[in-house]
């Protein structure tokens, strides 16, 4: 049957003729543009419902207290409040939300307020609802909140001593540990040239920021009995999974609206605790709709941040050409108050265990704690830009150790293009891919050669300039089988999305896309792969913004993360498309008295049609819709199943992976981007700016060029801002330090670099289009910057050993190399010389 | 925290006399929003930084989240809704849309009127006088390399005689 299709798609891409052979590569202008320059998209807090109510969180000014007096009747009687919600009421009205880690993080009761004590600045203790945003405003700070403020704990080595603990019920800090272990570590020990032993590195805190806010509209409406969601969440099923059993609801009862969103990156996937009180506010008030649209401030103390890491104890095996065979590390993952979509992130890095590199034995311990710190969420290049980070570190740090220099080391370590599907120890199959290709591409842009001597003559006059690879990849389409490496009693695993596309009433092409996109361009990429299927312009296919579920395109997966859509989601498409497709031909068929094989796809005079070639005679895609919708009597019953309405689902080809070994493929595909940056430190301020910058991306076939590169120069900035700008750092009490953005400094037009970018395209033998999903980037940047960082300043005794860097932390870096520093940080073995 | 008495703020927004009585503390950037309905223009940081609110006010740009609206009274407003001509896309527009210099839209508005009151005072800028220009708006999603390409574009169309 498939294969009857794809030759029928053929014959239809060769009758449209008018236009280019295929839409699907071509960098077309994106649908979305148009509504988004004239100020029409709608963005929740565009969206004004009779009755809105405002809702306003009073929050936690402590990381870690008791909470001992709580009084809201002040609030409560300004006019215009219609209602407060404490924490002990919204206890009484949901259960606590599940978590997907075992053990002790089973015993975690975590509601969508603080009900005893608070675990991180910023928590909702209460909230009021008010008439209008003003009011509501007034009257939180009306409500008045007693504390006993209790000891935070707020690093990795804090959070294991156990001394202070976030939630005493759990009877620790520690959320989950498992160690990962595979080839012959010790062997591989014993029969290293060289052994270098590195100190605690450390992946600092941050967030990518949607420059949209959080924002909801809840309606739970006592006659339908359902809860509706206006939102900008991005996975809206794991949200409602979250939500039905803590609201007592059926998933069923709950539906997701999305329109446009103001950005994502992952960062808007872990808002579902302010969705479930949006939704007991509205009960409350009789059904009301409450609007929620958070401040910046709550955004950077109380949404998510992404996973900070510390690495300790890291020994790195190599042989006498500097090719590493063995690396063993224990890792300490911070996941904040809350483990919420966590402890995923334990196993979701090992998804890139090895990085672009050959090592075959590894060992990681694993642990994640709790701490007094905003809860994690998935952040664009989610957990495993830290495991890319950790590896990359190593890579510069034993390059530097040993003499070898960074791009000799890559060259020496990378999987190589023949070796291509490669498995990594841990099971994982990188897809495709010519790392050093791309290398090479990358030095070429920057001029590597010349920059070199540029730095040679720079360094004589005691400038330091430095420069920097970072080798990154963008494991896309997760199996959420890994899930049940964490518990194996969680009951997911596996990938799908679902589409539909289908011909309405008048003859439209409609899509409705299974994701939730938030200004990737999904409503673009799917018409290009619609029209490619049918035989017309994109312009003609109509595709609706946004996610709703009431459009039943959606599976237990759905959302919008995980690099995925040009496989997953446009393999949905795709599948819809040809199904529609098929079901055109055969009523087609009909209509005309023909023959499936002698019909083509074309354009008319009226419209998108369906030609006979022996005869002449056609129907245009109105007719065809009139025939199933309107006019269908005497249509043969062997035609009743045709709806011109067609729904399909695309599965992720992936096994639950063996749980005790942790072994198994985690993900489907691998884009990757390598990254080369010159970076000088000024000597009077220690302020690195950035000299050049290129990358290189290779996420297979491209859908629509202008897209990925947007992605990539995106995700650039975000990783440039975060390796020198960014940081969610908290001062000892527990205050986070950035909870503005003049306080966090986003990367801006004044700071971010020229990019010079480079393209390389490795087919995926895994997806229908050979795409690979990308977007997420790895966070690229932070390795390259600190690569380049060490490059600068090694000389002077500087091992990089954060991910964050600035004039600051540099000056401290060197006085710590001053002082004997450098020994501390790494130390090198020789156990069996090199001959 | 007694309400102040409400007050009648009068404005000219994108060429129409616009008139609501408002409470006194009201922001230009809600008056725009909540009582006009012109949802084009975005509140992103609340502290001035992200720009997302920018607006022209008599010609030159503001952020509307940083002003009170009877800050604004008898004044003349552009905002993003204003900028097309019988449903055309201004050059500006067209520029962004044509240089991908959006993702997601959000910062987008913001933006454009940056640009116009760049290209207005000087139609030539150089990549440093860009940069200035849009240093006070925020884009998370684009990297900025494309926006910068858009404004480029821009300028070179509406420099054509």
């Amino acid at each position: 049957m498939a294969t009857t299709l794809r030759t029928k798609t053929k014959k239809t891409k060769a009758a449209a003729s008018s236009s280019p052979a295929k839409w699907v590569g071509q960098p077309i202008r994106r649908k979305e543009e148009d509504r988004l320059v004239r100020g029409k998209g709608i963005f929740v807090d565009d969206q004004k419902l009779m009755g809105m109510l405002h809702i306003r969180f009073v929050r936690s000014s402590y990381g870690h207290a008791k909470i001992t007096r709580l009084d809201v009747s002040k609030a409560a009687a300004l006019p215009g409040v219609v209602c407060t919600l404490t924490g002990a009421e919204v206890k009484s009205m949901v259960k606590p939300f599940i978590e997907i880690g075992p053990d002790a993080g089973q015993k975690i009761a975590d509601y969508p307020m603080a009900v005893d004590k608070v675990v991180f600045q910023g928590e909702p203790v209460a909230a009021v609802v008010a008439e209008t945003r003003l009011i509501a405003e007034d009257a939180a700070e009306l409500v008045e909140v007693e504390y006993e403020p209790l000891p935070p704990v707020l690093t990795a080595e804090e959070a294991l001593k156990d001394a202070s603990l976030v939630h005493p019920e759990m009877g620790t800090n520690r959320n989950w540990h498992g160690v990962f272990e595979y080839g012959n570590i010790e062997k591989a020990f014993q029969q290293a040239a060289h052994v270098v032993h590195i100190g605690r590195l450390h992946f600092h805190r941050f967030s990518s920021t949607p420059l949209e806010n959080n924002a909801v509209i809840a309606v739970w409406d006592s006659r339908s009995e359902r809860i509706e969601y206006w939102s900008n969440n991005s996975f809206p099923s794991f949200a409602a999974q979250f939500l039905s059993p803590a609201l007592g609801v059926g998933i069923d009862q709950i539906l997701m609206k999305s329109f446009d969103i103001g950005g994502g990156f992952g960062i808007k996937i872990t808002n579902y605790p302010y969705m479930a009180v949006c939704a007991l506010a509205s009960r409350k008030t009789g059904g009301r709709p409450i609007k929620w649209a958070e401040t910046r401030t709550e955004h950077m103390q109380a949404s998510a941040h992404g996973n900070e890491r510390t690495f300790f104890d890291t020994r790195v095996a190599l042989d006498k050409n500097g090719v590493i065979t063995a690396i063993d590390s224990r890792h300490v993952d911070d996941c904040g108050a809350y483990p919420r979509y966590e402890p995923l992130g334990c196993v979701i890095w090992a998804q890139v265990l090895p990085g672009a590199y050959r090592v075959k034995n590894v060992r990681i311990d694993v642990n994640q704690v709790v701490t007094n710190k905003c809860p994690v969420g998935p952040n664009r290049g989610y957990s495993r830009m830290q495991q890319l980070w950790f590896i990359e570190r190593i890579l510069d740090i034993c390059g530097h150790t040993l003499g070898v220099s960074n791009d000799e080391m890559r060259l020496r370590n990378y999987i190589r293009k023949e070796e291509m599907p490669y498995t990594t120890p841990n099971g994982c199959v990188y897809d495709s891919g010519d790392y050093a290709g791309m290398l090479a591409l990358g030095k070429k842009l920057i001029g590597w050669d010349d920059w070199k001597k540029k730095q040679a003559a720079a360094r004589k006059e005691g400038r330091w300039i430095g420069m920097g690879i970072g080798s990154t990849l963008d494991s896309g389409t997760n199996n959420f089988g890994q899930a049940q490496i964490i518990n194996n009693f969680a009951p997911f695993s596996g990938q799908s999305k679902a589409a539909n596309v289908k011909l309405d009433i008048y003859g439209e092409v409609v899509v409705s896309l299974g994701s939730v996109p938030q200004g990737q361009g999904h409503e673009t990429t799917a018409a290009q792969v619609v029209a490619d299927v049918l035989g017309i312009s994109p312009d003609l296919v109509k595709v609706k913004p946004g996610f709703d579920t009431e459009q039943n395109v959606y599976t237990g997966h759905t959302g919008t993360y995980a690099s995925q859509f040009a496989v997953t989601g446009l393999s949905a498409i795709h599948g819809a498309a040809v199904k529609l497709c098929n079901e055109i031909s055969r009523l087609a068929a009909w209509a005309l008295k023909g023959k499936e094989k002698d019909l083509e796809f074309a354009i008319g005079a009226q419209g998108p049609e369906v030609r006979d070639r022996r005869t002449k005679k056609s129907i245009n895609y109105w007719g065809l819709a009139n025939l199933v919708n309107v006019n269908n009597a005497g249509m043969p019953e062997t035609l009743w199943d045709v709806t011109l309405n067609c729904r399909h689902v695309y599965h992720a080809p992936f096994q639950v992976p063996d749980v005790k070994r942790k072994y198994g493929n985690l993900t489907l595909t691998y884009a990757a981007q390598i990254h080369v940056a010159v970076i000088e430190v000024d000597r009077e301020t220690f302020q690195p700016k950035i000299l050049a910058y290129a990358c290189v991306d290779d996420c297979g076939r491209t859908i629509n060029p202008r897209i990925v590169e947007g992605q990539v120069h995106g995700c650039t900035a975000h990783g440039i801002g975060a390796a020198l700008m960014e940081n969610c750092a908290y001062d000892s009490d527990g205050n986070l330090m950035a909870s503005t953005f003049s306080d966090y400094t986003p990367i801006t037009a004044m700071n971010m670099p020229d990019l010079l970018y480079g393209h390389m395209e490795s087919p995926s033998p895994f997806s229908y289009n050979g795409a690979k999903g990308m977007g997420e980037g790895g966070a690229a940047p932070v390795h390259t910057v600190c690569a380049a960082l060490q490059d600068a300043l090694y000389s002077s005794g500087v091992i990089i050993d954060d991910s964050h860097n600035t004039g600051d932390s540099i000056f401290r870096a060197l006085q710590r190399a001053g002082s004997g520093g450098f020994a501390s940080m790494v130390r090198v073995e020789h156990p069996r010389p090199s001959r | 925290m007694s309400a102040a008495e409400n007050i009648l703020v009068r404005i000219r927004v994108n060429g129409e006399a616009r008139e609501a009585l408002v409470e006194p503390r009201t922001l230009l950037v809600d008056f725009l929003r909540e009582n006009l309905n012109l949802t084009g223009t975005h509140i992103g940081c609340d502290t001035t930084y992200c720009g997302a609110c920018t607006v022209l006010l008599n010609g030159r740009t503001v952020k509307s989240c940083t002003l009170f609206a009877p800050m604004a009274d008898g004044g003349e407003i552009t905002t993003v809704e204003g900028l097309s001509t019988d449903g055309a896309l201004h050059p500006v527009q067209n520029a962004f849309a044509e240089c991908h210099g959006l993702q997601c839209g959000f910062c987008t508005p913001g933006l454009l009127l940056s640009t116009i009151h760049l290209l207005k005072k000087n139609p030539k800028p150089s990549e440093k006088q860009i940069r200035k220009a849009i240093a006070g708006n925020t884009c998370r999603c684009t990297g900025y390399q494309n926006i910068l390409k858009a404004i480029r574009m821009a300028a070179g169309e509406m420099g054509k005689p």
